[in-house]
């Protein structure tokens, strides 16, 4: 899933500051499972926003409403009574749901209340780690389940570098090093040897670096 | 064949012993200090790294600082790293830089950014050492560049270098490692900083037993440590070097620790030069202390004047 968290109440609160009334959205989504802006995130931020301007003296009206999903547009389109009655809209989605909202409510301001983070899963309760470097071409049976495209911090595709010690990477010493849980997990596979070959240059094209990325199944297209 | 005009690699194949060591390009834009050390170094050195922006640190150009070094009598080895550039920059500064007169290239992926003082830079990463070092053989040995398109003519046949550190983990994969450079394409390895022979015999060892001794010449990298604080940093925050007790015990009882770490380096020189096989030289890091490293080929009885 996509990992996000909530901005500081106080950099949202700046965002909002001129504002006396908004509606506030949540996503039922990856950022509900992440615990960062499901409907709970939702309410409690509206709290935390009216008390902050009350205490101010300035006292504002916030609606808050959790939709199915804001990276769809048939959940987006089905707001439409909703955000007529606000100029702004808080989005506690990941950052493809305040364009969504944006693209379909021109007339509305659009303010994210969320930085999102990557795409991985959680480790344990309250603890989530990356996993996937959405590159477009995937290697994982070559690396032994272990992405080093991601989870590398120099995207090395051969590796370790000269950096990784008693397992961890250089930038960290909390961090692993993929390389190190590569060769362990190649090892024990008894496939050391894919390891020893040159692993060549990566198609960055079918990454972000070939340009934002559209894809289209033919099958499912209704015309 | 010999790649092109080229000191280090005529050393290096006519059976000598290279010596080389490192120039650290300055925080600036004058050339004065580059020129300073290549004259100091030149008379007892066969080439000079010249690092590229070493730990992201903001510095000349190791190409722009490899052509004072160049027109100051002494060959340079331009560092070149994938941390800063994807592969069009890295094959268009390749082309300048043999335009200039440089013939010695050493590969390396290069220190992540975040130990720099630009901390909040992108980093790029589009290919890693190993597929430079195979990539730029390529460019020399087929004439090609690295997407495989032809190129026609005057293409840069560079000496081809790369590192190894026997200290990093898994231990056990080093060596597969260096092979694995080696049948990519290096021609010459330097070595990470050694201070635990032990281990480092134990490497030299394996690659012996495999004949990569034979097949690129390895140059065992040294440094004198500056002090016990130094040592000590270094022994504790520094991945994929490691610095044994005995020589944190050696500094801490020294009169004069700077002294004490000159000591440590000759003895060690001369201790590989004399015990561990497969080796063609040494690289000598004296980190921002160019200026010792004559004492110490002297010293250590390998001075290119001595043979």
């Amino acid at each position: 899933m996509i990992i996000a968290e909530q901005k500081p109440i106080s950099e949202i609160a700046e965002l909002v500051d001129n504002y006396d009334s908004l509606l506030l959205l949540g996503c039922g989504g990856c950022v509900t499972v992440c615990l960062s802006g499901g409907e709970k995130e939702t309410q409690i931020l509206a709290s935390a926003l009216r008390i902050k301007r009350r205490i101010e003296g300035r006292p504002i009206e916030i609606v808050t409403s959790t939709i199915t999903r804001q990276c769809d547009p048939e959940f987006i389109d089905s707001l439409q009574d909703l955000v007529k009655d606000f100029d702004v809209v808080v989005s506690l989605a990941c950052g493809v749901g305040p364009q969504y909202l944006a693209e379909r409510y021109q007339d509305k301001y659009i303010v994210p209340a969320m930085n999102t983070k990557f795409a991985g899963g959680s480790k344990k309760h309250g603890v989530w780690e990356e996993r996937c470097g959405l590159c477009g071409d995937c290697i994982l049976h070559l690396t032994g389940g272990i992405c080093p495209v991601i989870r590398c911090s120099k995207s090395i595709l051969n590796g370790p570098c000269g950096g990784s010690q008693n397992g961890r990477c250089e930038i960290d010493k909390d961090t692993d090093c993929a390389w190190q849980l590569i060769h362990d997990r190649m090892k024990a596979l008894g496939q050391l040897e894919l390891l020893k070959k040159v692993m060549p240059l990566k198609d960055w094209s079918k990454s972000r670096d070939g340009g934002p990325r559209r894809m289209t199944r033919e099958d499912v297209v209704i015309r | 064949m010999i790649s092109g005009n080229c000191v280090l690699e005529e050393t290096l194949k006519g059976g000598k012993l290279a010596v080389t060591a490192e120039i650290g390009p300055p925080k600036h834009s004058s050339p004065a200090q580059v020129i300073n050390h290549a004259r100091l170094l030149k008379g007892d050195v066969t080439a000079a790294n010249v690092t590229d922006c070493q730990t992201a640190v903001v510095r000349m150009s190791s190409i722009a600082a490899g052509v004072h070094v160049l027109s100051s009598g002494l060959e340079p080895i331009v560092q070149m790293t994938c941390r800063d550039r994807n592969r069009i920059a890295i094959q268009s500064d390749l082309l300048g830089a043999y335009s200039l007169g440089i013939r010695n290239l050493l590969c390396l992926t290069g220190d992540h950014q975040m130990f720099g003082n630009h901390p909040s830079s992108k980093n790029v990463y589009d290919l890693d050492s190993i597929q430079m070092v195979q990539l730029v053989r390529r460019m020399r040995d087929e004439k090609n560049f690295f997407s495989g398109e032809e190129l026609k003519e005057y293409e840069p046949r560079f000496f081809i270098g790369a590192v190894a550190n026997p200290f990093a983990d898994p231990f056990e994969f080093r060596v597969d490692r260096l092979e694995k450079k080696i049948n990519a394409g290096a021609e010459f390895i330097q070595t990470q900083c050694i201070y635990d022979l032990e281990r480092f015999s134990r490497f030299m060892e394996m690659c012996v037993e495999r004949g990569l001794h034979e097949r690129a010449y390895i140059l065992a990298g040294v440094g004198p440590l500056r002090n016990l604080r130094v040592a000590k940093y270094i022994q504790a925050n520094v991945s994929g070097m490691i610095i044994p007790d005995e020589i944190i015990q050696r500094l801490k009882n020294a009169e004069d620790q700077e002294v004490e770490g000159i000591s440590i380096c000759i003895e060690q020189i001369k201790y590989i030069k004399d015990h561990i096989r497969g080796i063609s030289g040494f690289h000598i890091m004296a980190i921002a202390r160019e200026e010792i490293v004559p004492h110490i080929v002297r010293q250590a009885g390998i001075s290119p004047h001595m043979e």
